[in-house]
């Protein structure tokens, strides 16, 4: 199904050609219905969730060693998750439910988190949507987060089926009202215990004293002011209540085109420049307003471009960089070569797998991200120039390089909570809208959908720019983290060439981990992040290895490490009682597997994986393919 | 070294290393001019060129030639450029730009190297410099041809451990627990008689004769008879090793083949089948049957089963590193990254090969069947397929010697023509009888070790720096082609072993994160979504492109790892303090953690 391209995010009107295969046969499943009655699982309901629908007998494949066995239990649709639970819960241990997700199970999947859902008919793999003549004997749910479930229902009772199948279908994928999300119910429910240690808090930039605070913190305030004539979102709803511009701008002008136009401070480097943000001005086309509209910008670049701000670069990112169509069709094509289903189709994929990650993009889209990224600050540091964003509404590309900028040049924000406040910075209060880029309200979805879904849609607005965000910070986390760091010391006189001389000239320089940041972005170095995207599969997952390993090891010395100098502190303090070990973070470290802590029990057995896949033909090495090593002189023997 | 590690152009591994050894030796440094020299090496000649880096254009230097190497040093001010390369690198020596040369630069010498790099120089037209140092360079770096020694035989360093001692196969096939009921240890090929590119110590069936070897041996290719590789210290099940049945169109049989593998499967008593792995394409193994060769067929070998690994031979994996170079240099190719490089096929050779090994090594551990390994020589592929069976499944060949051991074993002593695939100090660079075929067994092992970065003692420089010396010549491990000829040319006497080096340095090939475990199988996953170019060897010579060394990890692990020793020092301080001084409380004011840094949980 990978090679076949399948565009826009479902995969589902694929061809099945290797169809799906059922690896267990009804004989081979035994379990009696009276154990699944006695063993019974409580359901774990978050406040404020209820109980929609639920199904019996249902078995849940578990993939292992290329083959599949099952797990009978109940499969639970409620307002907030589907929940499968088991019979065979007991496989847990200690060490292993160390790292348990505290709200959503193993075989929890959030409402929200469904991404497509398949059903299988005469072992043929079709999408499910709307209203089902027939039900399928086996239901395959895609998550957004990657995983694959898989239930038969061939021996659930066919009530319970059409239930629970329809039950699922609508609550995944009707469109919902907001105030119908489950947060509200929850929030209503669940008690408010806000942790308030005002020193290890994210700022949360909801008031005049964050942005206040953030001025201080990078010095920008000196030529920046925080501002509140937006309080009460009377200017503007996209904009936050409290945002910075430049001092010098009366706060009215923020008024006449309801915030667009105006330079909106990010960031202040050390050298004093900045990082700005602009919406652009609605497009005109009376000449009247055009006229109101140039000499409004004239009068806001003047201001901005005279000491003593520095003199300022303006980057369009709506004409001159990535699309989102581009970033969502990337990442579609991207995550269904995450989302396999068996075995087979892992093997099949695996032999033109580069080919078909560059197919998809996405790597690319990254690389040109983190480079945009590197240019501007390339122009801060080095050039000591400010860098004004434009988009449209300075809220979808100007959210993701200014906070990338921001996490190379700016330490703190390499810090949790620094990382944190950056997102509720750039991000929420930078009025991405998560909603729509999400999808959230199922508003619209594919146009097959569209054309099958009963309700008639009123709003058509652009395509959903689906994992738009996460996507993006997950891979700029990778991509950074581990890399060097330095401060860059001399800036030469730069001419043509800048960029490249600034990355080449940093990347020189030895490492230090509290100044500026800058990634590889060289074509070997930009690579999967196997931890997030091969988390799930078992075929993926090396026994006793990968990064954890070494992880734990650094854990382990670290532990030693301070046991010692408890001892040594003891010591001193005279003879106290001794304390008590700590508890040990990692046990056992040699067993876990390269995917811990996601996939604990995808394999238990110790035996390899082998490759089933064959061999794909050599291109023009043919010949030579059949050439023998040495010629074997039969006169000789 | 201060002029190594301040240039950015200078990569690890090889000139780093050489030069620190030298300089720590304080022996040969010629005075003047600082060029580093081995005790032994000597300078020929010396001269003014520009060498046209590829990443930062042309640099004006001055190029020293020895009978060892080519080390150049810039002449300008602004950088500190070196480049020290031994002549056994080199591959290729042309001259570029002709009288009538115009443009600038043009008129010089283009060096392909064996190690993914070409260095280009250009000279004046004049006075026959040109001429001069192809002449010279062509005789150093090609002595073969000119009747001169290779390097080797001329190295008088000294090393406080001694690497020809390393490998005792008695002593290697004692601590595999042999011999025993089964096995026994033969000296039939004492003298190279029943196969002169065989060790002359083998282990074979304690119920074979050394007349049925003899008689096997006429049906096996080269005489390559099945012997043991080695054996599972529990199941007893074994990894033997062989050559090609001599089958040949007519499909001739030979009863003492037949009987022999019996023998073999009988040692094992879990089992009614003995596997046989044949690591070739099964086409080609057909194929082969037209040169009097094949495999064993169904009808003669009852108590057999068959299975091909697929994996191709020398000559696909030489024009797919070929393939390797094009993208990688000297610019990395950008756009289509991924694409070029799956079409190099690279990394699905090393599949293949990895792939073969796990199902080897999984035959052996859990199927509990003895496993018979050959392709058509039994000396590229084979080797490729037992030693990394034998990494998965001993963690001894996991270590540091033990890796030494197992290269020297299962590869050098058992006749992986070295000579001919790295085609030591010989001018015919388009000889097909080169490939790396070493190399990528390294490149396996790298991979291994990066999918189990606790399980090796060492770390990727020490296989950077096996690759390098695989080459340079400097040290007899790799020269000539078997045991025999090894002995001939008295090797161990003239010659200093690579392992004298490494094992007299092993402190820097350490990984920090080893942890030793007995008895555990590794099982790497072998496939794309884990294979990865191995960029801090392929892609050195590309200042854009190095890796950071050590990763943050290894750095912050390193920084923990003195902390604790300090910690212990003071600890067992303080114990000695309070023993002296019993009964009296701490006197001093400051608090412990103002005294000692105190470890940060967080990194």
């Amino acid at each position: 199904m990978l090679g076949k391209g399948v565009v826009g995010g479902g995969g589902g009107t694929k061809a099945p050609k290797p169809s799906f295969v059922s690896y267990v046969r009804p004989e081979e499943i035994h379990t009696n219905e009276k154990e699944v009655t006695e063993k019974e699982v409580t359901l774990h309901l978050l406040p404020g969730e209820q109980v929609l629908c639920e199904a019996s007998t249902v078995l849940k494949y578990v993939q292992e060693d290329s083959s599949q066995h099952g797990v009978y239990g109940r499969l639970v649709c409620t307002d907030f998750k589907i929940a499968f639970l088991g019979d065979d819960e007991s496989a847990l241990d200690n060490d292993e439910t160390q790292f348990k997700n505290k709200v959503i199970g193993e075989n929890d999947i959030t409402l929200h988190c469904v991404d497509q859902i398949y059903g299988v008919f005469d072992e043929k793999k079709k999408t499910l949507f709307g209203q089902l003549k027939k039900y399928p004997e086996k239901l395959i749910i895609h998550c957004k987060d990657l995983r694959v479930f898989q239930f038969c229902l061939r021996y659930t009772k066919e009530e319970e089926v059409k239930r629970i199948v329809s039950g699922i279908i609508h609550h995944t994928q009707a469109p919902k009202l907001l105030k119908r999300l489950f947060l509200f119910s929850y929030a209503t429910a669940a008690q408010n215990n806000i942790v308030t240690d005002p020193k290890n808090h994210t700022v949360m930039f909801d008031t005049l004293k964050d942005w206040c605070w953030e001025l201080e913190r990078t010095k920008g305030n000196m030529k920046y002011k925080a501002v509140s004539v937006n309080e009460g979102y009377e200017v503007c709803e996209r904009l936050p209540a409290y945002f910075v511009i430049p001092t010098p701008l009366p706060e009215e002008n923020v008024q006449h085109f309801q915030g667009h136009g105006i330079p909106i401070w990010c960031w202040s480097c050390h050298n004093g420049s900045a990082l700005l943000k602009m919406s652009a001005l609605p497009k005109e086309q009376d000449d009247g307003i055009l006229q109101i509209q140039k000499s409004f910008l004239d009068r806001i670049y003047k201001t901005i471009h005279r000491p003593p701000y520095e003199i300022v670069k303006t980057e369009d990112l709506s004409s001159n960089f990535l699309s989102l169509q581009e970033i969502q069709t990337a990442y579609a094509k991207f995550k269904q070569l995450f989302l396999i289903d068996n075995s087979t189709e892992f093997w099949d994929t695996d032999i033109k797998w580069f080919s078909l990650l560059e197919s998809s993009s996405w790597l690319d889209i990254i690389r040109r991200c983190l480079k945009k990224a590197i240019e501007i600050t390339e122009c801060m540091e080095a050039q000591n120039m400010n860098v004004l964003l434009l988009e449209e509404n300075a809220s979808d590309l100007c959210c993701l390089i200014s906070s990338l900028v921001q996490l190379m040049m700016d330490p703190h924000c390499r810090t949790r909570i620094g990382f944190q406040s950056l997102i509720q910075k750039e991000w929420v209060m930078g009025g991405h809208c998560f909603l729509d880029r999400c999808n959230h309200l199922r508003q619209n979805d594919k146009e097959e959908h569209q054309r099958q879904l009963s309700l008639p849609l009123t709003q058509s607005k652009s395509s959903p720019k689906r994992g738009f965000f996460r996507e993006e910070t997950d891979h700029l986390i990778k991509n950074l983290l581990g890399k060097r760091i330095s401060k860059l010391i001399n800036s030469s006189d730069e001419l043509q060439d800048n960029f490249r001389e600034f990355y080449d000239s940093w990347h020189s320089k030895p490492t230090d981990y509290h100044g500026l940041l800058l990634p590889h972005i060289e074509g070997p170095e930009i690579k999967v992040w196997a931890q997030r995207y091969l988390r799930w599969i078992p075929e993926a997952q090396i026994l006793g290895g990968g990064r954890v390993a070494t992880m734990s090891k650094l854990l382990e010395m670290m532990e030693e490490v301070q046991s010692l100098q408890e001892k040594i502190d003891e010591r001193h303090y005279s003879q106290q009682a001794p304390q008590a070990e700590a508890p040990r973070l990692l046990r056992n470290s040699a067993r876990l597997s390269s995917l811990f802590p996601f996939a604990l029990l995808q394999r238990h057995s110790s035996k390899p994986v082998l490759p089933t896949s064959g061999w794909k033909a050599l291109g023009d090495e043919g010949d030579l393919a059949k050439q023998e090593d040495e010629f074997v002189d039969l006169g000789d023997i | 070294m201060a002029s190594a590690s301040t240039s950015k152009y200078n990569s690890h591994s090889l000139e780093n290393e050489s030069i620190k050894r030298t300089s720590r030796d304080g022996v040969n440094r010629d005075l003047t001019e600082a060029v580093p020299r081995l005790p032994g090496e000597t300078l020929i000649t010396d001269k003014e060129v520009i060498y046209i880096c590829p990443f930062n254009g042309p640099i004006k230097g001055r190029v020293y030639i020895t009978n060892y190497r080519l080390y150049l040093r810039s002449l300008e001010t602004d950088s500190a450029l070196i480049l020290d390369v031994p002549l056994g690198v080199i591959s290729r020596i042309e001259k570029m730009g002709g009288a009538t040369s115009r443009g600038e630069n043009s008129y010089g010498l283009d060096i392909t190297c064996k190690d993914m790099r070409n260095l280009r120089f250009a000279l004046k037209q004049e006075g026959h410099s040109r001429r001069d140092m192809f002449e010279i360079l062509t005789r150093y770096a090609f002595p073969l041809a000119h009747s001169l020694p290779l390097f080797a035989f001329l190295n008088e360093e000294k090393f406080n451990m001694d690497g020809w001692t390393v490998y005792n196969p008695v002593e290697e096939y004692r601590r595999q627990g042999l011999p025993n009921h089964h096995w026994r240890i033969t000296f039939i090929n004492k003298c190279y008689e029943l196969c002169d590119t065989y060790p002359a110590l083998l282990v074979v069936p304690y119920r074979a004769t050394d007349d049925d070897l003899r008689r096997v041996a006429t049906f096996r290719s080269r005489n390559r008879i099945p012997v043991l590789s080695w054996i599972h210290p529990e199941n007893k099940t074994v990894i033997v090793r062989c050559s090609q049945p001599l089958v040949g169109m007519s499909g001739k049989r030979n009863k003492d083949d037949e009987k022999y593998l019996d023998v073999i499967r009988e040692t094992n008593k879990q089992i009614s089948k003995l596997t046989i792995y044949d690591a070739r394409p099964s086409v080609n193994a057909v194929a082969n049957k037209a040169t009097g060769g094949g495999y064993e067929s169904d009808d003669a070998y009852h108590n057999a089963e068959l299975f091909f690994l697929d994996i191709h031979n020398i000559h696909v994996m030489r024009e797919s590193l070929k393939k390797v170079k094009d993208i990688v240099y000297p610019n990395v190719e950008e756009s289509h990254w991924l694409s070029s490089l799956e079409s190099t096929h690279w990394l699905e050779h090393i599949k293949l090969v990895l792939t073969g090994a796990i199902q080897v090594a999984d035959k052996v551990s859990s199927g509990k069947s003895s496993v018979l390994v050959h392709c058509s020589d039994g000396w590229d592929r084979t080797a490729q397929l037992t030693s990394l069976a034998m990494l998965m499944l001993d963690s001894f060949y996991r270590s540091i010697e033990g890796f030494e051991i197992l290269v020297q074993k299962e590869w050098i002593s058992f006749g992986h023509k070295f000579a001919s695939r790295i085609g030591h100090g010989d001018k015919n660079h388009t000889d097909a009888d080169r490939s790396p075929i070493f190399l990528q067994f390294i490149d396996c092992v790298w991979q291994m070790s990066k999918q189990f970065p606790t399980a090796f003692e060492f770390n990727e420089q020490f296989l950077i720096i096996i690759l390098d010396h695989l080459y340079s010549c400097r040290f007899g491990t790799f020269l000539f082609n078997c045991e025999s000829a090894r002995e001939r040319q008295k090797v161990t006497e003239r010659t200093v072993s690579l392992w004298s080096l490494l094992n007299s340095n092993k402190e820097k090939f350490k990984n920090p994160f080893y942890t030793k475990e007995i008895n555990r199988v590794l099982y790497p996953v072998a496939s794309m979504r884990h294979l990865e170019l191995w960029v801090n060897y392929y892609i050195r010579w590309n200042p854009r492109i190095k890796q950071q060394q050590p990763n943050p990890v290894e750095q912050r692990y390193m920084e923990l790892l003195a902390l604790r020793d300090e910690y212990i020092k003071r600890l067992e301080e303080l114990q000695l303090a309070n023993s002296a001084k019993l009964p009296d409380p701490p006197t001093s004011p400051s608090s412990p953690s103002q005294m000692m840094p105190h470890v940060q949980t967080h990194f």
